[in-house]
């Protein structure tokens, strides 16, 4: 660009502060939300997979039998066909941990106390977190390198580095210290040690096992992994591979949450990158617009169009391009605890933003720029020189003079119907702030509805564990593998023999108990289900804590049955069709008589009366008691005096305190940041529409004032004017949004296997959707609030003298 | 005497560190008086009457009109004062092409909140004096320079201002319009109207005038005349 060309920039852009400083906020905001939005759907687009091959995951693990096979001959396995990469023999042992010190976690919803026996897990005897397949990922401290070190998996366990444990089923009951924590994104394990400790863990009666993971060139299917299972089967002696884990089944888990978040990502993506785009078009178009006379005298003066059109382009790209190099850097760090929940909830770790977003979204948002400043200043430069000279200085008349004429005759303040009436000589302006306006209620609304309705639905899943006391029996497991009630019973007891009428009494006479069902579960088949079943047997009055029904209702007495949605889409089942159990060789007939929201255990899950499965005759496990307590009752001392009492019976009550989803956590936190960024971006379209109105008819508000307007009147005047528009806009955007809450919903519910109660999808109630009905005015307002203060503050003498 | 309507003293204006647009300027202006104030551009004559406005704060000095220190009043003050106490009239008539002229007579006294009724019949009466009740309807863009600079006086007064100020009110007007105005300016200042006006056109100053005075770089000039 020429020097005087330069120059003309330069100054454009300094005298201007106030447009400067809109374009560059425009643009930060726009990339900002706009990064957030495309790298969020990048990341939510097959995480599972991107997290796998990272990670090298391994397509199928397998156990084997140490005493059936060398690990020489599982290191020939590596060379079976189809096998691209291996890792082990690692020495593998299943030992039963005892807490000896866990750091409190306030969080959590029970505190673990020392001497605690916990189920067994899964132990690895592993040198390092890399290799060929399975690579750890370290989420916390460090590999585990001397004796006595010991890494958990993430997210399995609820502890922390620094938590220690004994095993006093291994030789010398050896006390171990968490030093790290890993993720492994095929759940290799439960935890590592070195071989050198594990082999320590390892009694001379203590089976051992020898794991091998492997990677294959054909793996996308359960065919495929079939396949590829019975040739590493067919090169070991028979008997020795004791089970195997696909890699398919983590996957399809990780896919089915991951594709709960999409259509909910899609929303607010598609809103913020068309809001961007709106805005963008809204704040530059408009600055250049405004400077078609200053563009008439550029070319009086002797630049070509070409030129004129080069400067304002530049003009207009110069504080975007700073927007969005700030933009760039804040919407990296807004993807950071954004993409860290998401990781929790899919647990795949936390992915990163994809780099290609940092460089596509601001090019593409400085193009848009580019184009929306190039049509009007071509516009400018096409019009004949004393035309756009004239266009410039003479302000368009003509336009919604019949508006305001009619308006005029209102029984309202005067400044209030001369603002009513500015809309209507701008009507593409106004048009534009309309649907900005709009769009952003739309997001607030969507943004309101969805969380109220993921905290219902969240409510909802926590009614699987209904009441606000729990009352559990104390179980453990003897060195015979039984499990009994109570620790250390010297012979086995059969757990589960259904409720324990002296547990009943003392929780009926508890002062503050209210109310209280059990539950216990029951393991069956259904026919078209290859997998166990969980049959749920409901002891006493359970409607209070019935779980939220979809269709149909809960079952009333013996013979019905409510189940999840995945249940009915499983086996193809129907509300109102018959339903048979089995369990060893007894069937009970059932009839379905609800749908509910559920969904633990894939759907596979039966509730109905306890009385309705004494048919099958199976060994129910243990009893979980759900009580209600009387309103007011201090929940502490109610615990603590009822623990007096069923300690001796080897029961425990613990206050329940519900579970919260990462996933809704993370969903939460991504809708709050984006609501956020799109109101922002609507109210600075806003002001900038105010500011260059304003700018506009600098002379005639001199006037006003001239004439005794005094500042209030003028700020009334001001904030009417995109008030009422603000209004309608919000009472359009209001819908709308509620209209995508009602879709997007239920997208979300069918990508995660279920239905959504009506109760969770009907949240706009009154006190709701009052303050929502006015959200598009309070954005309005709140965008023009500075520049009706500035049209209230500008001289007088000084507004008369610009024309 | 009677207590001035107009009181000046020791009023200077600066705009950053240029020359003064007005320098220790004094001046009283009675009831019942027309002055014209004349001077060459840049002599601060329109300086001057936006300070009596109350458009524009003085530097230095205190600006007194009926009774109101002007040069201390608030923005919301000012735009009290001149709503019940100044009606200006412009060179370039100042008025807002979107409404039409019976809306742009009304609109001093919507600003003040006159009942519906009252104000629209004070601006009946008002185009009716003026001559102009036929455009009532129309809008300023279809009227002659001397019709629309009428539709700025009539609205100068419909809320009965005790001073009529002028910046220039026959500067954008041809000759026949221009001596409408003087006349009708006359007229006013004999029904008892105390009107002050800034003017190149010593026609003007010499028809409407009971005295002139001339600015000349912010000053006074020695020389004044009374009619």
């Amino acid at each position: 660009m020429s020097g005087g060309l330069g120059r003309v920039v330069r100054i454009g852009v300094g005298r201007r502060r106030v447009q400067t400083v809109v374009v560059t906020l425009t643009a930060l905001l726009a990339v900002t939300a706009s990064v957030l939005a495309v790298g969020l759907l990048v990341a939510s687009s097959a995480p599972f997979r991107r997290a796998f091959d990272a990670q090298r995951g391994a397509h199928l693990i397998a156990e084997f039998d140490a005493a059936s096979v060398s690990t020489a001959t599982l290191a020939q396995t590596a060379k079976a066909v189809g096998v691209t990469a291996s890792a082990g023999p690692f020495a593998t042992v299943s030992l039963r941990p005892r807490t000896v010190s866990v750091k409190p976690d306030p969080g959590a919803p029970f505190q673990l106390e020392p001497g605690l026996d916990l189920p067994p897990m899964t132990i690895v005897g592993r040198a390092d977190a890399g290799g060929d397949v399975d690579q750890l990922v370290l989420t916390a401290g460090r590999w585990a390198t001397a004796p006595g070190e010991m890494v958990l998996a993430a997210g399995g366990v609820p502890f922390s580095v620094g938590d220690t444990f004994s095993f006093p089923g291994a030789p010398g009951n050896p006390t171990v210290t968490v030093v790290g924590i890993a993720r492994s994104i095929g759940s290799s394990a439960l935890a590592w040690v070195t071989p050198a400790q594990l082999t320590a863990l390892t009694g001379p009666d203590t089976p051992l096992t020898y794991q091998m993971m492997y990677r294959f060139a054909r793996a996308d299917t359960d065919a495929d992994i079939t396949a590829d299972r019975a040739t590493i089967a067919a090169a070991v002696p028979a008997k020795a591979l004791l089970g195997t884990s696909s890699y398919l089944t983590v996957k399809h888990e990780a896919e089915r949450t991951a594709g709960t978040f999409a259509p909910f990502v899609v929303a607010f993506g598609v809103l913020g990158l068309v809001m961007s785009v709106l805005i963008i078009g809204i704040v530059v178009g408009g600055a250049v617009s405004s400077s078609t006379r200053r563009i008439g005298i550029l070319k009086a003066l002797g630049y070509t169009p070409a030129q004129v059109t080069r400067a304002y382009v530049a003009q207009a790209l110069v504080p975007s391009a700073i927007g969005a190099a700030i933009g760039v850097v804040l919407g990296n760090l807004a993807a950071v605890p954004v993409l860290a929940e998401e990781g929790d909830a899919f647990t795949t770790g936390v992915p990163r933003l994809a780099p290609w977003v940092s460089v596509v979204v601001p090019l593409a948002t400085l193009l848009v720029v580019a184009v929306t400043a190039a049509v009007p200043a071509l516009r400018a430069g096409r019009l004949r020189t004393v035309d756009a000279i004239a266009v410039g200085r003479t302000p368009a008349v003509g336009r919604g003079r019949r508006a305001r004429r009619i308006l005029g005759r209102l029984p309202v303040a005067r400044p209030v119907s001369l603002g009513l009436g500015n809309p209507f000589t701008r009507p593409t302006r106004s048009a534009m702030i309309a649907a900005a306006v709009a769009l952003g209620a739309l997001g607030v609304t969507f943004g309101t509805g969805l969380a109220a309705s993921l905290s219902a639905i969240q409510a909802g899943l926590n009614l699987r564990n209904a009441g606000d006391v729990i009352v559990r029996q104390v179980l453990s497991v003897g060195p015979d593998g039984q499990v009994r009630v109570g620790p250390g019973q010297p012979k086995p007891v059969r757990a589960g023999t259904g409720p324990d009428p002296a547990v009943e009494s003392a929780i009926a006479k508890q002062s503050g108990t209210r109310r209280y069902f059990t539950t216990t579960e029951v393991q069956v088949t259904v026919s078209g289900l290859s997998d166990e079943t969980q049959a749920i047997g409901f002891d006493g009055d359970s409607s209070w804590g019935s779980y939220q029904v979809l269709n149909g209702r809960w079952f009333s007495g013996t013979g019905e049955a409510v189940v999840p949605t995945a249940f009915l889409a499983a086996t193809g089942l129907r509300v109102g069709d018959p339903l048979t159990l089995t369990n060893d060789g007894h069937t009970v007939q059932l009839r379905i008589v609800g749908e509910v929201l559920d969904l633990s255990n894939d759907g596979r899950r039966v509730m109905t009366t306890a009385a309705s499965l004494s048919g099958l005759a199976a060994t129910p496990g243990p009893v979980d008691y759900h009580i209600q307590v009387q309103p007011g009752t201090t929940m502490a001392s109610y615990v603590d005096s009822l623990n007096a009492t069923l300690r001796p019976l080897n029961a425990e009550a613990e206050v329940n305190v519900g579970e919260i989803s990462s996933i809704v956590v993370a969903m939460d936190t991504l809708t709050g940041t984006l609501t956020l960024l799109l109101v922002a971006v609507a109210g600075l379209g806003v002001l900038n529409t105010v500011v260059l109105d304003t700018r506009e008819r600098v002379h005639d508000l001199g006037v006003f004032k001239a004439l005794g307007m005094s500042p209030r009147q003028t700020v009334a005047m001001v904030l009417t004017s995109v008030g009422v528009t603000g209004l309608v806009a919000g009472l359009i955007g209001v819908p709308a949004g509620i209209a995508v809450h009602d879709w997007i919903l239920p997208a979300m519910g069918r990508a995660a296997g279920t239905g959504v109660p009506a109760v969770d999808l009907d949240v706009y109630h009154l006190p709701v959707l009052v303050p929502l009905l006015f959200g598009g005015l309070v954005i309005a307002i709140a965008g023009a609030l500075l520049p009706a203060g500035w049209a209230a503050g500008t001289r007088t003498a000084r507004a008369l003298r610009t024309e | 005497m009677t207590t001035p309507l107009i009181d000046l003293q020791g009023v200077s204006k600066r705009y950053g560190d240029g020359p003064a647009a007005l320098d220790d300027l004094t001046l009283t202006v009675q009831p019942g008086e027309a002055v014209a104030v004349l001077g060459p551009s840049g002599s601060g004559k329109s300086t001057l009457l936006n300070l009596i406005a109350g458009l524009d704060r003085p530097t230095e000095g205190a600006v007194t009109v009926d009774g109101v220190r002007v040069d201390r009043l608030s923005e919301a003050g000012s735009a009290l004062y001149r709503r019940e106490r100044i009606g200006i009239v412009f060179q370039f008539f100042n008025l807002l092409d979107d409404l039409s002229v019976l809306d742009n007579v009304l609109l001093p006294a919507q600003l003040a909140g006159v009942p519906r009724n009252r104000a629209r019949a004070r601006a009946a009466e008002l185009l009716s004096y003026l001559g102009i009740d036929r455009h009532a309807r129309a809008y300023p863009g279809r009227l002659s320079g001397g019709e629309r600079q009428r539709v700025a006086v009539a609205r100068a007064l419909m809320n009965r201002p005790s001073l009529l100020l002028a910046d220039e009110p026959t500067g954008a007007l041809d000759t026949a319009s221009g001596a409408e105005v003087r006349e009708l300016l006359s007229e006013l200042n004999k029904d008892g109207q105390t009107v002050v006006l800034v003017t190149h056109d010593l026609a003007l100053a010499r028809s409407c005038a009971t005295r002139t005075i001339e600015l000349i770089d912010g000053r006074m000039a020695d020389r004044m005349a009374d009619r």
